[in-house]
């Protein structure tokens, strides 16, 4: 499981520097002025644009949520890293 | 119309009673409440109010009583409320004689998006703003000799004058203004006063009789630029700016002048302090200049094959040090101190039913330093934003330098690029010391737009040439 881009369409204000940082993340929704997110799971391999995306959304409107680790580790697992 | 809000105290309604109300370090003695202190050191009761009560508080200003909420829940639920609920412009009575009667405070959020669709903040804009920002920068260091010393507040005021005329208005009125236009405007932010809660148009109060005296020399100053303006007659469409397109639609040199007052408002004093803070405390930590300077050089590094990067470029992108150097100075020494709202509608915050004609507010200062949010809160730390840390995302609700939700500050990636730029030019051709002990810099909180006390001085050496960049 992939990380999940979540938009809270009650705060975005539609700068729209979302779409420069990851265009294929996040359109716009002309209509409403608010953020469209295209692409809710993002490959892992744009996780820094859209974390500039969330770092840089002047309306703080954007977050990343990552799939919660899983509760018990393998013990074993360490050794493996 | 009711006017609840005007009720004698004792009429209070249940609902306010039943929050706590905050003590008094100022005896009320002229039956204003809490207005005496919060004139003079208005930190500590809005610390108290926090410390005293909890969540939810509240003081007094004259007439109205002022609830105080602070936490991230809370906070949350004061910022998300819906604008037919809560209103800006009455919670702000001190700011109409600045504006002028008939102009507005504040656009609604719906008009607040239409505007950056169209206007100066978008954010394709940025790229000629940031060119902009970096040529007034660089005049403004022109006159400056290999050292000297420079009074922070009148420096950085007239700066992000230059900067916001220029960038919100045009490049054309920007050359029609100048230091007398930045002074008179000091003068308006000056006349701030909280009196403003009991008369905003008070008898014999000094700040206020500066006020309107500055606000009639702006009047004058963009009355003659019309007046050359219509002299001149029109001009080709690319070298027309909004003061013309005002022109044209035959609007008072009076009226003009209220609109970019308030145009320019919201984004100078607080650019203009953020920009001295974030040098006061760079000089204060000069472990912090040395890491902020030396990122600077690297990412202006010249290695002569063309591929130098402009400040005009990078300032609109990521310069991670000089950020989180920035987002600690607003964090510390946020530009506005309290948010405010008038209720409306009734609404419910932190369990409590809020009636109408109560102001609500939240204060960045107190929940920028709530210890469950930002360890260690006293403390400058700017690795707080650090990949792994980022305390301001972390805490949307409660790291509120810029505000939050709908009416968050619009106008702060515009902000955050301007500062960006000021600093590395400034930083690439000036070292900067400390002239007085380093607590003895520190804001003049008497008016409710803060600004640096002065003496605030600090020395420049221009930088040895052949430095790195």
């Amino acid at each position: 499981m992939t990380m999940r881009v979540v938009a809270d369409l009650d705060i975005c204000q539609g700068h729209q520097m979302c779409q420069a940082e990851a265009p294929t993340v996040f359109g716009f929704d002309e209509a409403a002025d608010v953020v469209e997110v295209l692409e809710p799971h993002p490959d892992e391999s744009l996780r820094p644009q859209v974390e500039a995306a969330v770092r840089y959304c002047p309306a703080f409107a954007l977050t990343i949520v990552d799939p919660a680790p899983d509760p018990t580790p393998d013990p074993m697992s360490e050794e493996d890293r | 119309m009711t006017t609840t809000h005007e009720r004698p105290p004792h009429q209070r309604p249940a609902a306010i009673e039943a929050i706590p109300e905050v003590s008094f370090a100022i005896p009320d003695e002229d039956g204003w409440g809490h207005l005496a202190e919060l004139r003079t050191d208005p930190v500590a009761l809005l610390e108290r109010v926090h410390a005293e009560c909890g969540e939810i508080g509240r003081f007094r200003l004259a007439d109205k009583d002022v609830v105080l909420v602070t936490g991230a829940e809370v906070n949350e639920q004061f910022f998300k409320a819906p604008d037919t609920t809560l209103d800006q412009a009455a919670a702000y009575p001190f700011m109409t004689p600045i504006f002028g009667e008939g102009v507005v405070f504040d656009a609604s959020p719906e008009e607040r998006q239409q505007a950056l669709k169209n206007q100066a903040l978008r954010g394709d804009q940025m790229r000629g703003h940031a060119r902009t920002i970096e040529n007034e920068i660089i005049r403004m260091v022109a006159g400056w000799g290999d050292e000297g010393e420079v009074d922070l507040l009148d420096f950085f005021a007239e700066l992000t004058i230059y900067n916001t005329a220029a960038c919100l208005v045009g490049l054309p009125f920007r050359e029609e203004i100048d230091a007398r236009f930045a002074e008179a405007y000091h003068g308006l932010e000056r006349g701030t006063d909280a009196l403003a809660y009991v008369d905003a148009y008070m008898e014999g109060v000094e700040s206020f009789e500066v006020r309107d005296r500055s606000r009639a020399v702006l009047v004058e100053l963009v009355q003659g630029i019309i007046d050359r303006r219509r002299a001149r007659g029109t001009v080709a469409r690319e070298e027309r700016d909004l003061l013309d397109v005002l022109i044209s639609l035959d609007m008072s040199a009076d009226y003009i002048t209220g609109v970019f007052i308030s145009m320019l408002f919201a984004g100078h004093h607080t650019s203009s302090g953020t920009s001295a803070w974030t040098l006061i405390e760079l000089m204060r930590h000069p472990d912090q200049m040395a890491e902020v300077v030396a990122e600077l050089d690297e990412l202006y590094a010249d290695p002569g094959d063309d591929t130098k990067v402009e400040i005009s470029f990078q300032a609109l992108r990521s310069i991670p040090r000089l950020e989180s150097v920035i987002k600690e100075t607003l964090r510390l020494h946020p530009p506005l101190i309290i948010l405010m709202r008038l209720v409306q509608e009734e609404i419910e915050l932190a369990g409590r039913t809020i009636p109408p004609g109560t102001i609500v507010a939240s204060s960045p200062r107190v929940s920028n330093r709530l210890a469950e949010d930002f360890p260690d809160p006293e403390r400058f730390d700017p690795s707080r934003y650090l990949d792994g840390r980022q305390e301001d995302l972390q805490n949307r609700w409660t790291w509120i330098p810029f505000g939050a939700g709908k009416h968050r500050c619009v106008g702060n990636a515009f902000a955050m690029m301007q500062i960006k730029a000021i600093f590395s030019v400034l930083l690439r051709d000036f070292e900067f010391e400390l002239v007085q002990p380093s607590e003895t810099y520190r804001d003049d909180y008497s008016k409710m737009v803060i600004q640096l006390q002065r003496p605030c001085r600090a020395r420049y050496r221009r930088r040895a040439t052949g430095s790195a960049r």
